[in-house]
């Protein structure tokens, strides 16, 4: 008999409360289960998901949620939430320009804002308000017309005056003769952040409670094909896994992956780099994004600011980036924030972000019948996790896209049908 | 930061060139003959290599020429620098030799 047999179908999950919490302490918290399992691979499953990462692992979470596919694998190369989950300035909003964007990121936020209480995962899900700030006039038209956009689709958001955005952000410089004077900006009053390692433990929790197995150091190698073409499983680090379905998410690598699989993706691997500073008292309760200077800020509950820098210029796989970057992001940093000008930085770090010609996501049916790609999501896939994972599944358990991610096939750079957002992404996503 | 090196004006830091990805891709011969899968491939489709790669750098704030390097995406060693309308050196043979 299978070894993993006893292990299939939902396992029961200790809730998280307060109850649960008074209860444990009484044991000196030592009687807390682990969260998810770490299984062997089984021979098969249904849908292989190639990529543990908070995209990757909602995909699981929602095909056995509300696809009834249980028997599912995600395969981690590294350990889940490792890569850009784990390295993202942790930035969500929904305030696009096109209405295929705004429908994908708002339909992800709204899922955002009932996830802790569905995955009974505090996620830190706060909804503090992300503003956009303009810094010339060419820019503060561009996002009065986004604004416009933005209210046609439904979506909240207001625009507001350097004045109001002082009120909002007392720390920033509206002085208007510095370089790049504050003209105005964009907020969206429900986004906000969250806090990104729960969002990859939360799901894999509840994946993992629904049947779904998480195995980790786990690194594809190769995919096999039947010789009509269809895909039938993947060769891993721990041995030939089958499945007929393989979803990739692999966010910087997919263009190995892809290569791997025998065709090309139009995707760019970069390096983006993000900073936190040595922790200080509250100065900032909002997110405030710079487009035109390559800043992003916002304050963490332990009190650091986190500092979003550019894409470096070129290609690269290591997860660094070039120091140029968080040089130039200090410089922006302390003129917009002149109190940071002695403040110290803690940590630097980079990840590997899958950028798109057009800014936009690729979740589409590939050349080969069976495998699944979602990726491009750039630098600002974060904001997208539990819709990337809701539409990918439906995607995978259906072998058609629904409508909300048709638009994001890979056959638009064929048809010409781009989802152009460099203005609403920028590198700022 | 990194050194690019130009085949003109030599070594210099890489925040002077504009980047290029992918060399030696050819613009399609009699354009309205193509189809819009050759279209596809020409304008979008790169190859995103980790490891030793042959791309495009273009040395904007010096010579202001293109030239194509061979460099390695993962590590960023640089194993060649070459002008444009140059054939592309032998990516195994280059790093075969780093190697021995």
């Amino acid at each position: 008999m299978d070894a993993s047999a006893g292990r299939q179908g939902p396992t029961t999950k200790q809730r998280y409360s307060i109850f649960a919490l008074a209860k444990n302490a009484l044991s000196y918290h030592e009687g807390w289960q682990q969260a998810w399992r770490s299984p062997e691979p089984k021979k098969a499953y249904d849908v292989i998901i190639v990529g543990g990462g908070g995209h990757g692992l909602t995909t699981a979470y929602y095909l056995a949620k509300l696809h009834g596919v249980r028997n599912v694998a995600v395969l981690e190369k590294g350990w889940i939430g490792g890569g850009n989950t784990g390295r993202n300035t942790t930035i969500i909003r929904s305030g696009y320009l096109w209405d295929e964007s705004i429908k994908l990121y708002e339909h992800a936020l709204k899922l955002w804002e009932g996830m802790s209480q569905e995955l009974n995962f505090n996620v830190m899900f706060s909804q503090r308000g992300v503003i956009n700030l303009a810094h010339s006039e060419h820019e503060w038209r561009e996002m009065r017309r986004r604004y416009e956009a933005i209210r046609l689709n439904g979506v909240d958001i207001a625009l507001v005056l350097p004045d109001e955005i002082k009120k909002l952000v007392p720390i920033i410089n509206i002085d208007p003769t510095i370089r790049y004077p504050v003209k105005g900006g964009i907020l969206q009053q429900r986004g906000g952040t969250a806090r990104h390692d729960a969002v990859a433990w939360g799901y894999a929790r509840a994946a993992d409670a629904l049947g779904v197995d998480i195995i980790q150091n786990c690194e594809v190698t190769g995919f096999e094909r039947a010789p009509e073409g269809q895909i039938i499983g993947v060769q891993t680090t721990r041995g030939f896994i089958a499945s007929n379905k393989v979803g990739c998410v692999p966010a910087g690598h997919s263009g190995v992956l892809a290569e791997m699989a025998g065709f090309m993706l139009p995707i760019q691997a970069r390096p983006l780099q993000a900073l936190v500073s040595e922790p200080i008292k509250p100065v900032i309760d909002k997110v405030v994004m710079s487009n035109a200077v390559h800043m992003y800020i916002s304050q963490s509950d332990k009190g650091e600011l986190v500092l979003g820098a550019g894409t470096d210029a070129y290609s690269s796989y290591a997860q660094r980036g070039s120091p140029n970057h968080p040089e130039h992001l200090m410089a922006a940093t302390v003129e917009l924030y002149p109190i940071t000008s002695r403040l110290r930085m803690l940590r630097q770090w980079g990840g590997i972000v899958d950028t798109c010609p057009d800014a936009s996501p690729i979740i589409s049916k590939t050349p080969i019948p069976g495998l699944y790609f979602n990726c491009g999501w750039g630098t600002g896939g974060f904001k997208a996790t539990p819709g990337s994972g809701h539409v990918f599944a439906d995607l995978i358990a259906h072998d058609r896209p629904n409508a909300l991610a048709a638009p994001f096939s890979l056959d638009r750079f064929r048809t010409g049908y781009l989802v152009d957002e460099h203005g609403a992404a920028g590198v700022a996503h | 930061m990194q050194l690019i090196p130009c085949p003109w004006c030599g070594p210099r830091d890489d925040a002077e060139f504009h980047y290029g990805a992918e060399a030696h891709v050819a613009r399609p011969a009699v354009p309205s003959e193509r189809s819009d899968a050759e279209w596809e491939a020409y304008l979008y489709l790169r190859r995103n290599t980790k490891g030793p790669f042959a791309e495009r750098w273009l040395h904007t704030n010096g010579c202001r020429r293109w030239f194509n390097v061979i460099r390695d995406t993962y590590t960023h060693e640089i194993f060649a620098s070459y002008k444009p309308g140059e054939p592309m050196p032998d990516i195994d043979q280059l790093t075969a030799k780093k190697d021995a």
